[in-house]
């Protein structure tokens, strides 16, 4: 196979066209459907969140039915008000990302900026809250499920409340890390608009993409504060 | 698709401030409200239904209005929204078959 150099890569598109037109790529018609791709690719990666997540939701919903008492026990463990301020953060969060994209197609580069910083800004303070004020007290005392783990409640099985702590820990955890995950990447695309990158600053549709993204962790976690904090 | 959803796709899905405004202000609305399920010490099937009831409400806004749902075209709308919810309805068949199967062990097995 004969190597190929970024200059002749870069003629080997311009020959067959490769490159934008219009802002729309060779192999799509047209804009609506350049956007409507972007937009089933994405929300197929999402189903597929949603299957992941869901298989947990319903796990948990069927033990919460078969073991409703030591659930019960178990459950008052966790705490409302830590999970009422993240949902503000969240929501806080959600707004801010709608307003990033809105003026990203308003091409106000300096808003956007202002928007994502603040997105960033309050997913940082939801893993700071769920860390610093759920996680290290459960860890003190001794609610992680293994064989330190410690329950002294007359009410309800130990055993049962290691199951409950399981998907407490393993859910709110998967979540926080897609919410690390979208810090990462909300933090990679201001620097792309910073830049002005022709990607984010001429297309809104990857900005659009990233906020799908954000806004269905925002949704997970209206699923999650529902189930375990308030059922 | 008609004229105008190809206007605004061109140009970029462009809402007004005011409707994210809106519907970020009825979010924190239903959110107090399930707080106030929690305060007011509400119990049994009442607790949860409204829990439950405000989760979806609260799920379905973002979606629908944050996601942009509301605006794409069906043909995106149904095949995201309907295999899910073929998936649900077949988890929760199996889950009265199976919570059925294990009630018949336990009658002809056990006692």
């Amino acid at each position: 196979m004969s190597a190929i150099t970024l200059d002749e890569h870069e003629e080997h598109d311009e020959h067959h066209g490769h490159a934008r037109v219009n802002g729309v790529m060779h192999q799509f018609e047209d804009i609506d459907q350049q956007n409507e791709c972007y937009a089933v690719g994405m929300w197929s990666f999402l189903v597929t969140e949603i299957m992941m997540f869901g298989a947990l939701f319903m796990a948990y919903t069927l033990y919460r039915w078969r073991y409703a008492d030591s659930f019960l026990a178990a459950h008052q463990y966790v705490h409302i008000w830590p999970g009422a301020i993240n949902t503000t953060l969240l929501l806080a969060s959600s707004f801010t990302m709608v307003l990033a994209v809105h003026y990203t197609q308003l091409k106000k580069t300096k808003l956007v900026l202002m928007n994502l910083g603040a997105t960033m800004f309050f997913a940082t303070a939801f893993l700071v809250v769920k860390i610093g004020w759920e996680y290290i007290p459960k860890f003190q005392e001794h609610l992680f499920p293994g064989p330190n783990f410690v329950w002294d409640k007359p009410e309800g099985s130990k055993n049962v409340a290691q199951i409950f702590f399981s998907f407490y820990f393993t859910m709110t955890g998967l979540h926080g890390l897609h919410v690390l995950i979208g810090i990462l990447i909300i933090g990679f695309l201001a620097l792309q608009h910073k830049k002005k990158h022709p990607a984010v600053h001429d297309d809104y549709m990857l900005t659009e993409m990233v906020a799908l993204y954000w806004h269905f962790v925002d949704l997970v976690w209206v699923f999650i504060f529902a189930l375990f904090y308030l059922w | 698709m008609d004229h105008s959803t190809t206007t605004a796709h061109a140009e970029g899905q462009q809402h007004p401030v005011a409707i994210y405004l809106y519907i970020w202000i009825l979010l924190f609305v239903v959110s107090t409200f399930s707080y106030l399920v929690d305060y007011f010490h509400l119990h049994g099937s009442l607790r949860w239904t409204l829990i439950l009831l405000f989760m979806v409400v609260k799920a379905g806004f973002i979606v629908a209005i944050f996601m942009h749902m509301r605006w794409e075209r069906l043909a995106l709308k149904l095949a995201i929204l309907v295999p899910p919810l073929c998936l649900l309805i077949l988890v929760g068949l199996m889950a009265i078959e199976g919570h059925y199967t294990f009630a018949t062990r336990l009658a002809s097995f056990v006692h």
